[in-house]
């Protein structure tokens, strides 16, 4: 169960090696969570990174688990929780894609829009019939500021994390009032594996930082966390530009 | 919604005639399954943290709830009164959560005995409006009125008499038990199932009712001393050398004030006034229970942080200053001297929509320098806390997760949005811990579930007698999920 600060005892990350999930992680078990639960593609990166949440104290499994293998999620998650109870859900998996082989190689494009929307659509609709049935616990997806208005340097990607966030706001306002509360964390652009080589984008942050928000989210029951705060203002600016200008800018 | 109104067969006696007999109170085995609606909503503690959604059914009768209890589904019911628990001790997420409001009969007072048979439903309130008159009084009032009989069982609660007349459950001469497999026990002290459900948080079974022990009064009236105590080492001081001069006593301590003034407080004790004490008018009607009006209740949707460091700090130091340096005798009701709050309905929503929570640990006589330490720490922290208070308490009872204990305990409200709250809590769990002390589970909704046995030794017992009553875990909480209780 969550405590009276949202703090989560069992935690089921999507996406077991991400560096934002791991770094919440790391912030929970600080706290008071015992039970991790990392599903993700087998891989020495994710029994590693099992080893070190375990090294904080908690009791960590893996469980295999492919974003894109969507007829797989029922079985895969449902062993989860039928083990007990999850408190908090953090959908974490996604891939950036690469906007100019995307453009030249459709296929890849798919594979992009596939895990971050197909996927998480998939994964997130079977974890919410289970956190109904328990009557509480939290979802939290990680959206994308790249979502809140699609641009061409990026708009496979953004155009995905769109729909995630689209998709998980209304999957909020249709669990509301069962116990089930969803979070939309929009981060702006995080200093990651992901985005290694990219030039940082204005309010860049760090893993640390989103896990922070996450904490705080999960405290206040947030609907929607922007990751720096300060993204809010400025991307309600950028939603109502005009396309003549917010194409020529250099973004 | 059932009615709350009971089966013809349970209607024993008339609600408010005096008997000398007590009536029967055991439950009929039920004959067809009777129906109890349920609804889907979201539940919380009276801090209002931690909502979770369960199916709200009221029983209205007992057949009702021994029908409730046998449907339960997987994950279990709680039975739930007025919702006072500040914690989670009375949602079950997914699962039932049984109101035991409709149970609501007063069945018989024996006035020879002194005694009252009522259902678990019954308020505190409702007690006084029907005994007062009469002449009796509860044997433990806590800070609200509105509290059931049956959640002042589970709860094992205490009033401002503990240090003379111990927690609510000394007082219970039986109860009504329904248990996990259907049976209805009438449960007396002395065993292991009262000593468990004796403070057990709801959760060896459902209470239907009880024969509680109650206090003669002559009047509705209590005399009151009134003092400030400058420190907490003059505070103490006080509490120590006089506090059994008085059947109730309770500080309220200003945990703002730093420096010279750290634990400054005003005490405030006193008895039921005897008949002699009125004025001449007051003894036409010297038992009239008249708790006064109720101002409205608090708008929903407050913001939060109406409560801040500024705004109590100032409540404080008004009143600290208004408070007598000394006064005696003040006649006061009843009311304004056991439940000045309940004249706010819903003065929970104060907090805003972060909820509060409330923190209360007992450590032991002898423990003044961790009581010292924590005080300093609250006050250093500037905790927005304008209701706490200090009592000394008594013995406590045998109940196996009852909370009180003798020595010192302070309950503090605090906004649950303050940053850093939570591991600031923790490392007052720790001290508490190690001086052998213990938090209130009826207040908690942050325990670590590993202090859950350091503070309470007979946990262990607990958990075993459950497996072995309730193997399925019919009666099942978020408080007993989040503590593995």
């Amino acid at each position: 169960m969550k405590d009276a600060f949202g703090s989560p005892q069992s935690l089921l990350i999507l996406g077991g090696t991400s560096e934002i999930a791991l770094a919440t992680a790391r912030r929970l078990v600080a706290r008071r969570t015992r039970t991790v639960w990392l599903a993700g593609r087998p891989s020495p990166a994710l029994e590693a990174a099992a080893g070190r949440l375990r090294s904080l104290g908690a009791d960590v499994r893996t469980v295999a688990f492919d974003a894109l293998d969507t007829d797989g999620h029922e079985e895969a998650l449902g062993k989860v929780f039928a083990e007990g109870d999850i408190d908090v859900v953090l959908l974490a998996f996604g891939v950036l894609g690469d906007q100019k082989r995307a453009e030249a190689e459709p296929a890849t494009a798919v594979q992009v829009a596939q895990t971050n929307y197909t996927g998480a659509v998939s994964a997130a609709l079977v974890c919410a019939r289970s956190l109904r049935v328990q009557g509480h616990g939290s979802l939290v997806v990680l959206s994308s500021v790249a979502g809140e208005r699609a641009r061409r340097s990026n708009f496979v990607y953004g155009s995905s994390k769109a729909g995630l966030d689209a998709f998980a706001q209304g999957l909020g306002d249709a669990l509301y009032g069962t116990g089930v509360h969803v979070m939309v964390v929009r981060p702006g652009f995080v200093r990651t594996r992901m985005t290694a080589g990219l030039d940082p984008a204005p309010l860049a942050t760090t893993p640390a930082a989103v896990a922070v928000a996450i904490e705080a989210g999960l405290r206040r029951r947030s609907e929607a966390v922007w990751v720096p705060g300060a993204l809010r203002p400025m991307m309600t600016v950028l939603r109502h530009m005009p396309r003549a200008l917010f194409r020529r800018l250099p973004v | 919604m059932s009615s709350p109104a009971g089966p013809p067969g349970s209607r024993t006696a008339p609600e408010t005639a005096p008997a000398t007999a007590t009536a029967s109170v055991t439950a009929p085995a039920i004959a067809s399954a009777p129906v109890t609606t349920s609804v889907t909503t979201s539940v919380t503690g009276w801090g209002r943290t931690a909502p979770t959604t369960a199916r709200l059914a009221r029983p209205g009768t007992y057949d009702e709830a021994v029908a409730a209890v046998r449907a339960c589904g997987a994950r279990g019911g709680i039975a739930r009164g007025l919702g006072r628990a500040y914690g989670d001790a009375a949602q079950n997420a997914g699962g039932a959560v049984w109101d035991m409001t409709g149970l609501d009969r007063i069945r018989a007072v024996d006035a020879e005995a002194g005694t009252v048979v009522c259902d678990a439903g019954v308020s505190l309130h409702r007690l006084m409006e029907v005994l007062l008159p009469r002449g009796w009084f509860v044997p433990v009032s806590p800070g609200t009125r509105y509290v059931t009989v049956g959640g002042a069982i589970g709860a094992d609660i205490h009033g401002k008499n503990h240090h003379v007349a111990g927690s609510f459950t000394r007082h219970v001469r039986s109860f009504e038990l329904l248990t996990a497999d259907g049976a209805v026990r009438t449960v007396r002290p002395g065993t292991a199932l009262f000593d468990a459900t004796a403070g057990g948080m709801g959760l060896t079974g459902v209470i239907l009712a009880a024969t509680v022990a109650l206090l003669p009064v002559r009047t509705s009236l209590m005399t009151v001393d009134t003092e400030r105590a400058a420190d907490l080492d003059d505070l103490l001081a006080r509490l120590s050398a006089t506090d059994h001069r008085y059947r109730y006593s309770v500080a309220w301590i200003d945990l703002l004030a730093r420096g010279a003034a750290t634990g400054r407080a005003v005490l405030t004790r006193g008895d039921h006034a005897p008949l002699d004490a009125l004025p001449a008018r007051a003894r036409r009607a010297p038992l009239a229970f008249r708790p006064g009006g109720r101002l409205p209740p608090a708008p929903r949707g407050l913001p939060d942080g109406l409560l801040g460091r500024r705004s109590v700090g100032l409540f404080n130091a008004f009143w600290y200053g208004k408070a007598p340096r000394r006064r005696t005798g003040e006649l006061q009701k009843l009311s304004a001297f056991f439940h000045p709050l309940d004249g706010v309905p819903h003065w929970n929503r104060v907090y805003g929509r972060g909820g509060f929570v409330q923190y209360q640990f007992v450590v032991g006589l002898g423990a003044e320098g961790t009581l010292r330490r924590i005080v300093e720490r609250i006050a250093a922290r500037r905790c927005p806390s304008f209701l706490a208070v200090l009592k000394r308490f008594g013995a406590g009872g045998p109940g196996w997760l009852s909370f009180p204990s003798e020595g010192w305990t302070l309950a503090l409200d605090i906004p649950a949005g303050l940053p850093g709250l939570g591991p600031f809590l923790d490392g007052l769990d720790e001290t508490v811990a190690e001086a052998g002390g213990r938090v209130y589970l009826a207040k908690d909704a942050r325990l670590r579930p590993e202090l859950v046995d350091v503070m309470y030794p007979r946990a262990d017992a607990f958990r075993a007698l459950r497996a072995h009553t309730d193997p399925r875990g019919v009666f099942t909480s978020d408080l007993s999920r989040r503590l593995a209780l």
